[in-house]
């Protein structure tokens, strides 16, 4: 159970305060309500590059990371499809300072064109790194423009292309945060060794003069329903073949969602679940297997991925995952199989109480989604999920014109072997 | 009117506190540390074995990390999927862990679980099968991996660097190779696993809310119950270092990055001057403030990260500096690491810094002791090289008393750019040389 108290500011910021005097540390995690979706379609990775910028000096304080390192702090950050998440973790004794260097930057920016300048290169070499350099790196690349036609999802976090990266402007960056960041768009939550009536006078002390900004209102397209199977085969350089299978599913906050995320957990989680167990251990069609949930806030993808093993073909590795799904919409799953993952979504929740960064991040992400008690209330959702939907959920999505499927097939001549 | 201009004012960061273990010892000898804290009804029990070695000459590095994989892959009374049913189950986490130096099972689960989870543990300790079959298909899921690990130039620059900076013919610096899969046959594992999954090679660690009647089920099964059926000395057989400097250079013809990968042996925490050696790495590349960091990603753009590390191990320490960069900016990154380098040995950083520094690693200390847990792993890191949490208390006073000519004289000490071993997997111009004879 993460109790917390809330308040929210004049010019809209909302504040949430989660007290565990377990620790001597702070935690202020700000999520702004913007992600890779609330981009143009001709200016991809906007989001993750803005991201970066941030931590390249704000109107009054030349340098963040300086400042919070001087007083024992750390921080990151991430960007995703939907939001962009600033975290830092320092002594709680300093907490004033976290707060003074966070309500700078959504003051403003000092928009400085060294800072653009370096980090449009690290963001290239982050490209490569981990999209181009690599076998399989350009996987999702690939598979959202596969499974998405209109939806923004088509196009991932670091963009769809180097070069939309490195075309960004001064001007873009300006434009960026005055639509995007400002009181009205984040959610700011504090937690760990602090006291709410302390908390509350320092953000109103630091956060209370901001200007609340204009709202940005979301308007993207919706994707519309799949109709026909697609399938995208890439042959390319890697060492072994590779199965990717997505299928479109509930939203995050529609009905359905938590029993498509316990199907992903019956076929994938644990060394007892399905897919592992059967096509893995016991059938050895793959030499490993996956499936998960992206988790995304609008139309969400199921995602089945894996490597078939030496002498199997894609063909009858993806056959055999048929199979696995098409038994998901004929049988009941057992009390017995239900109860085992629906016992791993409780202890799962209970270990994550552990930490006061998870535990403001995932306060963030329910606030966002409508009401911060998620984080409490969630698990109940999961516990209620009978065998029944859990087949007409199956049923309702691992159907041939929902998937599409994208196959990496070796191409020996080009493989170097060095082991 | 609020001056944003001005930083809060800085408060000290407290004194910081270990929790000391419970000590207890079972029947038979084995060693038990307890860190109780009672806030949620989970608990964590690790057992740790060090690795043992069939034979010093041959040491197949694949043996105890496949060993510590297929501990959960059968028993005489299990198979692998009754085992994997039954921790799923009841929403357990068994977690077998495997390092340079040591092997471990963990156990992650709710108070209310532990005592059917116990029995199961037990057997896995004293009566795992290791089936043929399961090692089979566990040799062919790896070698697919293997295959997969050495189409990446980080992993391939990774792996070059253990083979020159330790030499091929020890536990550190034998990497493996697809043929060592091949070599494993079961009955060396059995041989291992009878030698080193044993109550004498083995600390028990209990964290999280241990209670009484835990410790009692704890004692009954694995002190009373568990026996020693051979006595294993509890020698090592020597580890023999090469030296190696020099350069090695793996031409990626496609590469868009360079993978580099530098550094040398060095002292182990056991060494008075290790704090302050990590101090100084800090400084060079260990946080995101750091010299590499500031230079190299944030005023040149050359790559996403940089960072270095030292590192203890058993019998020695190393030092590692290791980043992705473009193809056309690896000559120019390692001018720029050779020069940081030197600046350190050279020039005095200035207070200011030191005191940055000396901030950010209290700070990171006190971070990391977020939970139970935490306070269970610090006293993990030094129990591998016979240390106590007196460690820290010395490690924090160092931090502190650090200054800008101990850090250079410390620098001048460990940090030698020409003796480390250097490792390029992408695209290097070697017309332009950085004074190294290319050894690969």
């Amino acid at each position: 159970m993460v109790s917390y108290q809330k308040f929210t500011l004049e010019n809209g910021l909302r504040v949430l305060v989660h007290e565990d005097h377990n620790t001597a540390m702070a935690c202020v995690n700000i999520l702004y309500d913007v992600g890779a979706r609330d981009e143009s379609p001709e200016q991809t990775g906007f989001a993750h590059l803005f991201e970066h910028l941030m931590f390249g000096g704000s109107v009054n304080i030349p340098s963040f990371d300086t400042e919070l390192q001087k007083v024992g702090g750390e921080n990151n950050a991430f960007t995703s499809n939907d939001i962009t998440n600033y975290y830092i973790t320092l002594p709680s004794s300093n907490l004033e300072t976290a707060l003074w260097l966070e309500s700078d930057r959504m003051l403003s920016l000092a928009f400085s064109p060294q800072s653009l300048e370096v980090q449009r290169n690290v963001v290239s070499e982050e490209f490569k790194q981990r999209y181009l350099n690599q076998p399989y790196g350009d996987a999702w690349l690939k598979l959202r423009p596969l499974a998405y036609k209109v939806h923004p999802y088509r196009w991932a976090t670091i963009g769809k292309e180097l070069k939309h990266i490195e075309d960004a402007t001064m001007e873009d960056v300006k434009a960026f945060f005055k639509l995007h960041y400002n009181p009205q768009s984040a959610i700011m939550v504090i937690a760990g060794d602090v006291h709410y009536e302390d908390v509350k006078s320092l953000v109103q002390k630091w956060f209370g003069d901001i200007d609340p900004g204009q709202k940005y209102i979301r308007q993207l397209p919706q994707e519309p329903i799949q109709k026909e199977l697609r399938r995208e085969t890439i042959f390319a350089p890697v060492p072994l073949d590779a199965l990717y299978m997505t299928f479109h599913g509930p939203a995050r906050l529609e009905e359905g969602y938590f029993a498509m995320d316990l199907l992903s957990d019956i076929l994938s989680r644990g060394s007892s679940s399905r897919l592992y167990r059967r096509l893995v251990k016991e059938e050895q069609l793959f030499s490993e297997l996956n499936a998960y949930v992206m988790g995304s806030i609008d139309n969400n993808l199921f995602v089945i991925e894996g490597k078939p093993s030496e002498g199997i073909s894609l063909e009858e590795a993806e056959n055999a995952v048929w199979a696995e799904l098409d038994l998901l919409k004929k049988e009941l799953v057992s009390n017995a199989e239900l109860e085992k993952v629906k016992n791993k979504m409780e202890s799962t929740n209970v270990f994550a109480e552990l930490s006061i960064l998870d535990k403001a991040m995932n306060l963030a992400f329910h606030e966002l989604l409508g009401d911060a008690d998620g984080i409490n209330t969630e698990v109940s959702k999961y516990l209620a999920v009978t065998a029944e939907q859990v087949r007409q959920q199956a049923q309702a999505i691992f159907n041939r014109e929902n998937a599409s499927i994208l196959m990496y097939k070796a191409q020996e001549e080009e493989i170097r072997h060095v082991g | 009117m609020l001056d944003r201009t001005k930083a809060p004012e800085f408060r000290e960061i407290g004194n910081i506190t270990l929790k000391e273990p419970v000590k207890k010892r079972f029947a038979n000898g084995l060693p038990v540390y307890i860190f109780h804290s009672p806030e949620q009804e989970l608990v964590r029990i690790e057992w740790i074995f060090e690795n043992k070695y069939l034979d010093a000459q041959s040491e197949n590095p694949l043996l105890n990390s496949a060993l510590s994989a297929l501990l959960k892959e059968g028993t005489m009374t299990m198979s692998s999927a009754e085992i994997a049913d039954k921790v799923d189950f009841y929403g357990a986490f068994l977690v077998p862990e495997y390092s340079f130096d040591i092997t471990s099972l963990s156990l992650y689960t709710l108070n209310r679980h532990s005592q059917v989870l116990l029995p199961l543990v037990k057997d896995i300790l004293t009566e795992a099968s290791i089936p043929q079959q399961e090692l089979d298909t566990y040799l062919r899921n790896n070698k697919q991996k293997f295959q997969v690990s050495v189409q990446k130039n980080d992993y391939l620059a990774r792996r070059k660097f253990y083979n020159l900076v330790f030499g091929e013919s020890n536990r550190y610096g034998r990497t493996p190779k697809l043929e060592d899969y091949d070599a494993i046959d079961r009955d060396q594992l059995v041989a291992l696993y009878q030698k080193e999954i044993v109550p004498n090679n083995c600390t028990l660690i209990v964290s999280g809310n241990v209670s009484d009647d835990l410790i009692n089920e704890l004692e009954q099964i694995f002190g009373l119950e568990w026996r020693s059926e051979t006595t294993c000395a509890n020698v090592d057989h020597p580890v023999l270092f090469q030296d190696a400097a020099g350069l090695a250079y793996e031409e990626k013809e496609n590469a868009l990055q360079s993978a580099i990968r530098l550094g040398a042996r060095t002292i182990s925490r056991t060494h008075a001057d290790y704090p302050a050696l990590q101090f100084v790495n800090t400084l060079l590349g260990g946080f995101f403030g750091s010299r590499l960091m500031r230079n190299i990603r944030e005023e040149k753009g050359y790559t996403y990260s940089i960072g270095s590390a030292v590192a203890t191990l058993k019998h020695t320490g190393f030092l590692t500096i290791a980043t992705e960069v473009g193809v056309d900016v690896t000559n120019a990154t390692l001018v720029e690491i050779e020069k940081e380098i030197n600046l350190l040995k050279t020039a005095l950083a200035t207070h200011e810094e030191i005191e940055l520094v000396k901030t950010y690693m209290e700070g990171s200390m006190l971070g990391s002791l977020e939970s139970i847990f935490s306070h269970a792993d610090k006293f993990k890191s030094v129990l591998l090289n016979d240390m106590g949490l007196t460690y820290y208390s010395y490690y924090m006073e160092q931090i502190k008393t650090m200054t800008p000519e101990k850090a250079r004289d410390i620098a001048n000490k460990y940090l030698d750019f020409d003796q480390m071993v250097k490792v390029i997997v992408g695209k290097f111009n070697q017309l332009e040389p950085i004074h190294q004879t290319v050894v690969n």
